[in-house]
């Protein structure tokens, strides 16, 4: 039996490309950060942090989409009561400091999410995407009728205020930190989220439903938390993209918006930690393009190509498609 | 005048007719939305697409060729829904067996383009179509006044649902389509042309949008966002009544849209939510809905 397989040393090689990848992964997001610190010397702040909202709404999303498998048509819903809590809370309360009303936001968006989750989550696939987007347009409805709102307006004027009473935010530069500070808190959390054992339950319960029940796990509660993991951190995203721009509008709560945002993961890599980050920097970078050209009213019906093109033949995104090459090559 | 509830008999009859026409076409659009899933087990987002389509079509076909009414309602449909087969032949069945949700996205990137295009062509301001001159007046019931045109939207809509139930369940050709719904594999083996069924089954679907479109020109604003609301309302009406039966689409969608008119009569401000609101209360109390088997 002199060629038979030592099991142990299966056992060896398999954690020794775990700690290949690990260190792959590491290089790859020390770079990114490093290009993160550096960017608004090279880039104007502001753009950026619309892409770090985004990003960070995708990421957030993606949650749900990619490593749960339940698509969520409503998640505009979550940005848009974020920044509007956010909006009103900081219009209304000049002395308020900023971070007060950002968490205030985010704990609104949670609060609805469990919401959500509770109703949409008594149906599965096709239907829980339907229902989402059913109570979103309830909630849009909301919006449009309250007065806190602005109705069409919307609420102009936010003040940045101060983070902690110290730190001026009406700065772009100091602005631009605090929204990659929000924004690594966020992703570092999905990822955690992810490769907790919690994580590799909601991946079961992707792969495999009935088995995932069978084997005991109450995939509902499972399902309902990762939903209101999710919807805080959109809400969150909403809530800075309030603070950033100074105002919130109608447009984030439009179904458009939940459509946005699927596109961005989907484009960028459904199931892949940066996929949604660079999915977010695409589609914000291609739209700010889009609007300057000759095509600018042509965007909705190129975010729709993108999108059939995407289904298509690019299913698993530009992250998702740069991972098997990287596997196919390098190893 | 006499009064119900502190509200005058002629203006919630009035909101129950308008109800009515609404609950036309949901049942039309719930009905093709039905069929769709049936045999494609998907759910087909660019539906709102089609349905304007089918309405700015009436419009367009009467502007330039100057086709009438009463031929752009067989000409709208026909032309979407070959439309709706090119969707199908071209992008569905490509990603057909995979994961659903790729197919809802499909057909929801079909929607943009759809409603991008069209809007750079129209602008979102509404296009004018009026009315043939039969229809111009009504009558007077005693108790409300009866547009002729309201009462030919509701007439021909049940026309229209009942034939398609009757197609679906008494005839041969629907015992093909039950017969795709319950194991279309199992179909094929009986010698079955099942691509083509699929292909016809979702250029129906599309046509009994676009049909709901060309009735809705003459009342509505033709735009190129008409589809998109009308849509979601529809959803939430498929959710209600579950996608188990035809009956159950139809039944569903007049209920929701009477419940919309009496929403409007005593409690305007909840009209346009009442609906989103029944589809929660439905899923708490029985998730598969009204008419839905499955669990």
């Amino acid at each position: 039996m002199s060629n038979s397989v030592n099991p142990a040393d299966i056992h060896k090689t398999m954690l020794d490309q775990q700690k290949s990848e690990h260190r792959r992964r590491l290089i790859v997001n020390l770079v990114l950060l490093a290009l993160l610190l550096i960017a608004p010397m090279l880039m104007y702040p502001v753009f950026l942090m619309k892409i770090l909202c985004f990003a960070l709404f995708a990421v957030a999303f993606n949650l749900m989409l990619g490593f749960t498998g339940l698509l969520s048509f409503g998640h505009a819903a979550f940005l848009a009561s974020g920044a509007y809590t956010t909006g009103y809370l900081l219009t209304t309360f000049s002395g308020l400091s900023t971070e007060l009303g950002i968490i205030a936001g985010t704990l609104v968006a949670t609060l609805l999410g469990l919401g959500f989750a509770l109703v949409a989550i008594r149906r599965q696939g096709i239907y829980f995407a339907m229902i989402t987007l059913a109570l979103s347009q309830l909630v849009f409805f909301f919006f449009v009728q309250s007065s806190f709102t602005g109705g069409e307006d919307g609420l102009h004027g936010v003040p940045r205020g101060q983070f902690l009473g110290l730190i001026d935010l009406s700065d772009n530069l100091n602005m631009y930190y605090f929204v990659l500070a929000v924004f690594l808190a966020g992703y570092l959390l999905v990822q955690r989220v992810v490769g907790s054992p919690y994580g590799q339950v909601l991946k079961a319960i992707k792969q495999n439903e009935p088995r995932a029940i069978s084997l005991g796990y109450n995939v509902n509660r499972y399902k309902i938390i990762a939903f209101v993991i999710s919807a805080g951190l959109a809400g969150l995203a909403g809530s800075m993209k309030t603070v950033v721009f100074q105002l919130a509008s109608l447009n984030d709560a439009h179904w458009h918006m939940s459509g946005e945002v699927i596109l961005m993961t989907l484009l960028g890599g459904t199931g892949t930690l940066l996929g949604p980050v660079v999915g977010a920097a695409f589609v914000v970078n291609l739209e700010y393009q889009l609007s300057q050209g000759p095509l600018a009213d042509w965007v909705d019906a190129i975010l729709g190509v993108i999108f059939v093109l995407t289904v298509l033949m690019f299913q698993s995104g530009i992250v998702g498609q740069v991972q098997k090459f990287m596997k196919k090559n390098i190893g | 005048m006499s009064m119900i509830l502190g509200v005058p008999v002629a203006v919630l009859f009035g909101q129950l007719l308008l109800g009515l026409i609404n609950g036309a076409f949901y049942a039309l659009l719930s009905l093709g939305l039905a069929v769709i899933f049936g045999l494609l087990k998907i759910i087909n987002f660019a539906h709102g697409a089609l349905y304007m389509l089918g309405a700015m079509a009436t419009v367009i076909l009467f502007d330039t060729l100057g086709i009438s009414y009463w031929a752009a309602l067989f000409v709208a449909p026909i032309l979407v829904g070959c439309v709706g087969i090119a969707i199908e032949y071209f992008l569905l069945r490509k990603i057909a067996g995979q994961d659903h949700i790729y197919s809802l996205l499909l057909t929801f990137g079909v929607a943009l383009i759809i409603q991008g295009v069209l809007t750079n062509m129209y602008g979102v301001s509404g296009l004018r179509y009026s009315m043939p001159d039969v229809f111009k007046g009504g009558m007077n019931l005693g108790f409300m006044f009866l547009p002729y045109y309201r009462a030919w939207v509701i007439v021909i809509a049940l026309l229209v649902c009942f034939g398609t139930w009757f197609m679906i369940e008494k005839t041969k050709l629907g015992a093909y389509l039950r017969a795709g719904t319950e194991d279309s594999q199992l179909m094929q083996g009986f010698g079955i042309n099942v691509p083509l069924l699929v292909s016809l089954t979702y250029g129906f679907g599309v046509m009994l949008a676009a049909f709901a479109g060309a009735l809705a020109a003459p009342i509505y604003s033709v735009t190129p966002v008409m589809g998109s609301h009308i849509l979601i309302v529809v959803f939430a009406v498929v959710v209600i009544g579950g996608m188990g039966s035809i009956s159950g689409a139809i039944i569903t969608g007049i209920l929701m849209g009477v419940v919309e008119g009496l929403t409007k009569t005593f409690y305007p401000p909840a009209s346009s939510a009442v609906i989103f609101l029944v589809m929660v209360v439905v899923l708490l109390v029985r998730p598969s809905g009204l008419f839905g088997k499955e669990a």
